[in-house]
Order: structure tokens, then sequence, then C-alpha cells
């Protein structure tokens, strides 16, 4: 079988691609899911589905993404490396594909000390680089990460792995995005961006090295209800850049929901338009995926491109 | 019933408290008779074992003197007495004998008076606590234990 | 040196409160080095706990030794004597210790005084940190001495992860990123390309995953 990736086509074909953020429940009915597939479903080409992110138990990414799917949008299958051992990242994702899904990304994970299970063990048998290697592997090589072959039906996965300009050493973050394309990893989508200044200092390195040919880049971005919100990724979130103008905007404004949600339209519009090498937008609308259609209706990409 | 006599032993440095007791002899200072003294060539000397062993043996209160800070004849022995101390006084609290019956005083050579007050405080101290359960010779507990005295 | 730090004096007066006579036993190995597990240590853990058992009613009679190494049957074959009629054996070695004693002494309680912590080094007198992995096949050659299996939080291969900022782990801020650290060190001596190689997966079946590990040197071992 191959599963043809929607979010691969307008990629690949330069459109600008728009993929935003589905996070299972913390219990086990599909109905939330699906409300928000079918809310997103014309405003986007892919969403992620988060995998038991900051390690709170979920709803299992793959279990979701297939309700998501049945709702009539892509997935993008978020696998972490904090629980799975490189026999069941696998075995996952061989079933995640036969259900459909081709879009994989691949993650560190966040350290179970930030979730419900802080007393876990956690895995990393596998590391990020090494899972978007491996699954290049699997799809051009026909081989299991042991290197046995994968005698049919090998998975045709379309790779895609993080990038955070806001991490240090910030000089080191664009080598290690080129490492990631070297590894196989064909398209990227960045931590929220705040700090447009940094976001564009990191884009130019990459646009030096000619990354930007080499790998689809979505830049995140993140709206903010309130500037509590924003202080509290600003204080608590190791690797995020918030800068104060942005946490005073919120503060002043009579309407800070309205105003954090003008702040994302003005930021994808820049990006879209002002920073080169950007081939698409990842609008992660955290426990607020109700505003992706707006945001996506403003920036002027409605509607999508039809694809296959 | 006679009134309960603490035993109390005082690990004093020689180059402060144990000179500090000599002044109070000479100053002919009344303190408390319940101190026993040791002399220490350093209060940094002392051992969390030896601590606990003085209470094995039945004392019911243990000081340890030193110099002021920043004076110690060895510059930094008062200060490890004083965190060994403190780590005995959790030890104390933690199988029930209790910190309070432990203490670090700074004692000066030159404070025979304060020698004598640090005595009698602690004395009045223990008194109120009582006696150490492990103290067999203590009025009370001699008489919980059917009245044997050694 | 294996770090082992002390378990709560109550938890382990709970594992020999029904035992009358009690020997409590340090090693003068590596706990003794990391100060939680020699022969003052021994000697203030029993009297802490005779006290305690005194103060209980319950008196215990407790005697104390210290083995030169509590790993190695020829130091624990001395001992003999001193076991014969406890009813517990106290022990104030790493894990390793413990198990050693209860193999030998097979009609014994023995019990853990210590949690074992970890392989390391000390910092400064006190303070003790980790540094090996003991993952069984050293790769500290490229990644600058530094070790991203145990000092990074992720064990990544092919670090930093984005949780690494102004130089610390995203689990603690007094925690250094070790990726930071090599990319620091690989910076200094002029071997960052090293660092543009991807690390391959991890052979882990030469660590604990592997099943338990035996190291041989024929070469030494006595014919009998």
């Amino acid at each position: 079988m191959s599963n043809l990736s929607k979010l691969q086509q307008v990629l690949d074909s330069d459109q600008f691609a728009v993929t935003a953020e589905i996070g299972p429940p913390k219990h086990s009915s599909s109905e939330g899911i699906r409300h928000h597939a079918e809310m997103m479903r014309d405003y986007v080409d892919a969403t992620n589905i988060t995998d038991n992110q900051t390690a709170i138990v979920r709803m299992s990414s793959i279990a979701a993404g297939a309700h998501v799917l049945n709702s009539g949008i892509e997935p993008i299958i978020q696998m972490t490396c904090r629980d799975r051992n490189r026999i069941a990242i696998q075995s996952d994702l061989l079933g995640a594909y036969s259900l459909g899904m081709c879009n994989v990304l691949c993650l560190s994970g966040d350290h179970q000390k930030f979730g419900n299970h802080p007393t876990a063990k956690n895995v990393y048998d596998v590391d990020s680089m090494q899972l978007i290697e491996n699954l290049r592997r699997m799809r051009d090589e026909k081989v299991f990460f042991c290197g046995e072959a994968i005698k049919e039906a090998e998975p045709q996965f379309f790779i895609g792995a993080v990038a955070n300009p806001f991490a240090d050493p910030f000089e080191f973050r664009v080598d290690r995005l080129e490492k990631k394309v070297n590894a196989g990893a064909q398209f990227i989508q960045t931590q929220c961006i705040f700090d447009m200044e940094r976001f564009e200092r990191f884009m130019e390195m990459v646009r030096e090295r000619g990354l930007d040919q080499r790998v689809h880049i979505l830049a995140g971005v993140t709206p903010m209800k309130s500037w509590k919100a924003a202080s509290y990724m600003q204080n608590n979130v190791s690797g995020m850049i918030v800068p104060n103008e942005l946490v005073e905007r919120l503060k002043n404004a009579e309407d800070p929901k309205r105003e954090g949600l003008d702040i994302c339209i003005e930021q994808i519009k820049y990006i879209k338009e002002k920073v080169k090498g950007v081939h698409g937008v990842h609008i992660m609308a955290i426990a607020w995926e109700e505003v992706v259609p707006e945001i996506v209706e403003k920036t002027g990409l409605y509607p999508r491109p039809k694809v296959g | 019933m006679p009134e309960f006599e603490p035993k109390i032993v005082a690990f004093c440095c020689r180059y402060c408290a144990y000179t500090a007791a000599d002044l109070a002899g000479s100053m002919r200072l009344q303190y408390s008779p319940n101190i026993r003294v040791v002399e220490m060539p350093c209060s940094g000397t002392i051992e969390h074992g030896l601590i606990l062993n003085a209470f094995e043996k039945g004392v019911d209160g243990v000081y340890i003197a030193g110099c002021n800070l920043g004076d110690c004849h060895f510059l930094k022995g008062n200060v490890r007495a004083i965190k060994r101390v403190a780590a005995v006084k959790k030890i104390l609290d933690e199988i029930g004998l209790g910190g309070q019956r432990l203490e670090f005083f700074h004692i000066p050579a030159s404070e025979g008076t304060k020698f004598a007050k640090v005595a009698n405080e602690m004395t009045e101290r223990i008194r109120q606590l009582g006696p150490s359960p492990l103290n067999k010779n203590a009025a009370g507990n001699a008489q919980k234990e059917g009245g044997q005295t050694v | 040196m294996i770090v082992a730090q002390q378990k709560p004096i109550s938890e382990i007066a709970q594992m020999i409160s029904d035992c009358k006579k009690v020997l409590f036993l340090g090693c003068a190995g590596c706990v003794t080095v990391c100060l939680s597990g020699g022969e003052k240590e021994t000697d203030v853990l029993a009297s802490a706990i005779r006290i305690k058992r005194t103060l209980e009613n319950n008196p215990l009679e407790a005697t104390t030794f210290t083995c030169t190494r509590q790993c190695d049957p020829e130091y624990i074959a001395g001992i003999d004597n001193l076991v014969k009629d406890v009813d517990a054996i106290v022990s104030l070695a790493c894990g390793v210790g413990v198990q050693y004693l209860a193999e030998r002494f097979m009609d014994k309680w023995v019990v853990p005084a210590m949690d074992t912590k970890f392989a390391g080094g000390s910092v400064v007198h006190g303070l003790w940190e980790e540094k090996c992995g003991l993952c069984g096949e050293c790769i500290l050659h490229r990644t600058g001495g530094i070790c991203p299996i145990i000092r990074c939080s992720k064990s990544i291969l092919n670090g930093p992860c984005g949780g690494s900022q102004y130089g610390k782990c995203e689990i603690n801020k007094d925690i250094d990123c070790a990726w930071q650290l090599i990319y620091d060190r690989m910076k200094a001596l002029g071997k960052l390309d090293k660092l543009m190689e991807i690390q391959p997966l991890k052979d882990w079946s030469k660590s604990r995953d592997g099943g338990p590990r035996k190291s041989i040197r024929e070469d030494v071992m006595i014919d009998e």
C-alpha cells in the first residue's frame, strides 16, 4: 500500500502550508477530537496529534489520529522517544501507516518530570535524530532499525522533525537542523515564535546554508489568551523566548483574547511576507482550537489548495 | 523524691571555653555542679559518634563550647562543630531522644561569666526536660525500673 | 566510585524491629570515601538505633565491624565468627555488598542500610555527582569527555534537545545541559565538525538491557 500525504503534495508544489494541532483528551471519548477535526477540516492541510504532550497521559496519538482521519483531516502523528523503545516505535508506526497515516513528526519528548507521572521510568532508547534516520531507512532502504529487510509493504513515511531557534546554544541550532535534514527530515516545524528578531536571524543562517531548499520549514505560532499565559511561558517553559513587549501588549489590551489573536495574525502575515525560506505555518492553539479557522481566514490562507 | 539533678557533659575547646572555665574558677563564680567538662583540642574535633556515645552512657545533656566565629585557632573548627551538632540534633529528634538535649555555644576565653551562665542555662533546660530515658541512675527512671540504682 | 546514601534511620530500624542481636557492617571501600557507610557512619548508625530501641523498651544488642570490602568474598569470609549468633546483618555497603553477604550467610536476614545511587565523584567535600552511566561501551571520545548517556536527562546522543536554555537542562535549573558542555568543549578543541556526524543507535545490549553482565580476565584467573 502507499499512502499519499496531502501535506507533502502541498509543500512539494510550493504552496504555503497550514498545519494545526489537536491534543488528544485525558479520557477515552473521541467526541472532542472529532469536533475539533471537523471544525478545522477545511482550514488546514494536516493536524499534528500530540503524543502525551508534557508527559501527561492522554489518548494515544495514533488512536486519536484514526479518529481525526475518519473526520476527513490528515493527521501528523507525533512520536516521542520518551515512552517507547525501538521495537514499540516501529510497531506503532507500522500500525499507524496501516490505518492510513503517513506523516510522522519525530521528537525527543518533554521529560516525564513535567507530567502527571513524574516517577515513571523513561526510555530514550532512540533519540529524535536516530528516529528520523531510521524511518528514512525503513522507507528508502526497506529495512527495520536493526537492518533486517522489510520484505513487503514498507511504510512510505513523510518525515517531519522539530527545530527550536530559541534554545541554546543558538549557533548550533542551525547545525542541528542541518543534521536532521541529513538524517532524512522532509519538513520541519519550529517551536512557537514570539521573538521574531531571533527567528529571522535563525532563518538567515538557514538560507545561507541553503537548508530552506532541502527541507520545508513551517513556522510555529501560538495565539495567547492572556498576559498571564504569556508570562508563564516566559518564565517557566525552557526553550521559549517571550519578549516583554508582547506580555505588556496583552496586559494593556481591553480585550486580551482579541489582542492575542491579532498578534498571532500579524505574526503569520509577517512571516509569510517578510521571512524568506518559510514554507508554511504551524498553528499551535493550545486548548483554543476553535480560533484556528478565523486565524487562517484573516491571514488570507483560506481556502486551502485542493490536492491529490 | 529528691529533685532531678541532670548530668551534663560539656565538650570544651582548650583555646576558649576550657580557659573560660578556669577563669570562672579564679573569679570564684558559682556555676552549676552538674557539668562535667571534657577538654578538647578544638571544638572541631567533636564527632557524631562521641556525642551519641555520651547519650548512650546515660548523660542527660551534652553541649559543645567553641570559639566565636572567626576566632578558631584552627580557622574553621568551630564552624564544623556547629554543622555536626546540627546533624546530631536531627538524629536525636529522629530516634526520639530530642535534639534539645544537645547544643553548641560560643564561649571566648575571656568570658568566665558566660561560661557560668551557659552552664546554669543548660542545667535549667535539661532539668525542665527531665532525665534522659537512658539515664538508669536518675531518680525518676530508677523508680520506673523497680527501684534499682547503680 | 559507587556513591550511596544512608536510608532514614526509622526505615532501617523497621527492617530489624523483630531482631534482638544485630551486626552493623560497614565497608571500607567506596562508601567510606563518600562518607556514608564507613567505620564512623557504622558506629553512629548502630548507636542511634540502639538508643531508639531502648526508648521503645525493645533493647537491641548491636555490634559493629567494617570490612575492607564487602564486594569481595575473601573479605567477608573473615567475619563468619561475628555473624554466627546475630539475628540480622545491616549492611552499610552498596547493593553489591548486601548481596555478597546474603549469598554467604544464607540463614541470616541481611538488610540494606543504604540507597545505592550512582557512579560518580566528588565536587567538593560533602558533595558528589553522577558522572558515568555504566552503559558498557564508552563514547566519551566522541563527546569531548562529557557523558550524555547519564548527564543528559534524556540520554540524547545527538543533542542538545530543544529544552536546553542558558546552559541549563529543562528539568532543573541546577543541572547543566550536558550537550551545552559538550558543544563548548568541542568548540574550544576546534572539533565542532565531529558533532555533525549522526551518532547511530546505541547498542544497549552492552548495558543492563542485555541482562546481568560479567567481566572476565582469563589470564589472572587461578586454575584449581
